[in-house]
């Protein structure tokens, strides 16, 4: 026998209100993990960023557009070795339920650009030869269904009108952070009709794309590209595509933070789970803690015997949240496509949130187990000795 | 060199407790002297502090006033730590009411001590047979103390309270709880473990029939002792 031998079989004791309180831990874990799954899917496309490319917009707002005439003046900047440029295209499908991340885009240079992007050759060399040809990701298609020579029709926002795009290739992402929820179609095709309907705001583009040769220059391009066009009828402001991608996340950060916040109140409720559960084990058993301390056990003995008892309690729940979490993902993001669409590009569970979940509960334990703890070591021996309890 | 001529030496022990803002003396310039091997019995009436002195003596109190030595230590000075470590090598506690560990077999209540030293998990086993055979019940090691009967339960909280062979055995009134039958037989395994292994005994009891079995009875009464 060991003192673990002790911890195991202190456990045992009220089978039903340790079971109780693994369950409710298992619970709060589940619940954890699902809310990091989701803040980490609001971050993907921070974490899909590249570190060569900048995006140069407009300095005032998103939403006015840069002249097309920058693009050459982009390019004969030091260090920049490609550009390409990309508007919001805004259409919706069927209603405005059918919303997902449409961009009008420079077919050719975009690619280029975005190797990440993964394309059979033959698919990239249709959609280059076709202006009513679009590109669109894998899990875009699986939502909808769409194959190659499909038509999509897309009523516009920003562009008026009706639209109809053919498919001409699903592309898949070379990383589990690539995006896959975007529909790309030909920038010339759509300018062209701007040119007839709404001929001011025709040639422009939403915002440039840079690749850089060496991403430690990032900062140093950025001023020089600003620098550029400054005093300009368009103003730009540059930055790298990580910080352009944080800066959406930002647009909703008081969701995203009341969601951390929950989690960390989430492990406050674990604390007062098996703090509870901890309190009366160990009031139940004073006077053994007695009896030991009179066979000649010191405190840290009692110490290790209470933590210990806290840690497994939590470990076995966090062993259940886990087992919880993985089939439960799945549910959840069924769920969450059903009522959101592709909203998220990815809800996949990381061991490191795993890892997290458990990492945090354990740290909770050993909180939770303070409060026994002082009540049993402070408490006089004597006195124990003649608890009835 | 030093000589010692008593295990157990109280001198001048003061104790009072306080409940509230009442301060209640318990042992009055109390002295007391215990020769090695010797079986004492503490008689008295209720409150008249037997059971502190056997707190005291094991460390398990402080005095307000006085010295405690026993087994060469003066245990009224030491710090907690240093207490429990003394306490594993040289006391051993048998209680009224057994209080033994009810998610423990037999064998691993009596187990227990010797967690606390360095002897190998065999040499723990052996140990613990041989103090389970000792008190009559080398066939009840992986019993839990709910299938074992009062008398039982109490040879095992004796074989718990002698495995780690201590110095000194001390018995809160170890018969408190039994009926006659189970009360000699646990008086004559402490008389035995006396008399065989030569055992220092301190027992608290209120029974003048268990108090036949010890050596020396020493009556408590208002704090203040006297011997016959």
């Amino acid at each position: 026998m060991t003192l673990v031998t002790l911890i195991i079989r202190n456990v045992h004791r009220q089978v039903l209100r340790v079971t109780l309180t693994v369950l409710g831990i298992a619970t709060i874990i589940l619940a954890f993990n699902l809310i990091i799954t989701t803040v980490r899917a609001w971050y993907a496309g921070v974490e899909a960023a590249a570190p060569n490319r900048l995006i140069t917009r407009h300095a005032a707002s998103l939403s006015i557009h840069l002249p097309l005439s920058y693009r050459d003046r982009l390019a004969a900047i030091d260090g920049i070795t490609g550009v390409t440029f990309a508007n919001w295209f805004g259409g919706v499908y069927r209603d405005a339920k059918g919303f997902f991340p449409q961009f009008a885009v420079d077919p050719e240079s975009f690619l280029d650009l975005h190797p990440e992007l993964m394309l059979d050759p033959d698919e990239r060399r249709d959609f280059l030869s076709d202006r009513r040809g679009c590109l669109i990701g894998r899990r875009l298609a699986d939502l909808y269904g769409w194959r190659v020579g499909d038509v999509i029709p897309l009523k516009g926002t920003l562009y008026p009108g009706d639209w109809e795009f053919i498919v001409r290739g699903i592309y898949r992402g070379a990383e589990p952070s690539t995006d896959e929820n975007w529909m790309l179609i030909r920038w010339d095709s759509v300018n062209e009709r701007r040119r007839q309907f709404d001929p001011d705001r025709a040639d422009t583009v939403g915002w440039y794309v840079l690749r850089i040769a060496d991403s430690s220059t990032a900062g140093a391009l950025s001023r020089a590209v600003d620098d550029t066009f400054a005093n300009s009828v368009a103003e730009t402001r540059t930055e790298t595509e990580q910080a352009f991608q944080a800066g959406f996340v930002a647009m909703s950060g008081s969701i995203v933070r009341a969601l951390e916040l929950l989690a960390v109140v989430l492990n406050g409720v674990t604390l007062l789970v098996l703090a509870n559960t901890l309190v009366m084990a160990v009031r139940e058993r004073t006077r053994e803690w007695a009896v030991l301390r009179t066979l000649g056990f010191e405190r840290r003995h009692l110490a290790a015997l209470i933590t210990g008892e806290a840690l497994l309690i939590a470990a076995l729940g966090s062993i259940m949240g886990i087992a919880m979490t993985i089939p439960a993902i799945d549910l959840y993001a069924t769920l969450v496509s059903t009522k959101l669409g592709n909203f998220f590009q990815q809800l996949v569970v990381y061991p490191s949130t795993l890892v997290l979940g458990a990492l945090a509960t354990l740290i909770t334990a050993c909180c939770a187990a303070v409060i026994p703890l002082v009540t049993a070591l402070r408490s006089n021996v004597a006195d124990d000795l003649r608890h009835i309890g | 060199m030093v000589i010692i001529q008593s295990v157990i030496e109280c001198c001048h022990v003061t104790k009072s407790y306080v409940r509230g803002d009442q301060e209640i003396p318990v042992l009055r310039n109390f002295n007391l002297s215990v020769p090695n091997g010797q079986f004492l019995a503490i008689m008295g009436p209720s409150g008249s502090g037997k059971t502190t002195i056997l707190n005291l003596i094991a460390g398990l109190d402080r005095p307000v006033d006085g010295t405690i030595r026993v087994a060469g230590t003066e245990v009224s000075r030491q710090r907690e730590t240093e207490l429990a470590r003394w306490r594993a090598r040289h006391i051993g506690f048998v209680f009224q009411f057994y209080n033994l560990i009810p998610v423990l077999t037999a064998a691993e209540n009596v187990e227990l001590p010797l967690l606390l030293s360095s002897l190998s998990k065999s040499e723990r086993a052996k140990r613990v047979r041989a103090a389970l055979e000792l008190v009559g019940l080398g066939d009840r090691l992986h019993h839990y103390p709910r299938q074992l009967s009062g008398g039982q339960e109490q040879r095992v909280g004796i074989a718990r309270a002698i495995v780690g062979d201590p110095t000194i055995l001390l018995a809160d009134e170890p018969t408190g709880n039994l009926d006659r039958e189970a009360a000699e037989a646990v008086m004559t395994l402490l008389r035995r473990l006396h008399r065989e292994l030569g055992k220092t005994i301190v027992m608290v009891t209120h029974d003048p029939f268990v108090a036949d079995y010890a050596e020396t009875v020493l009556h408590v009464d208002k704090g203040k002792g006297s011997s016959r």
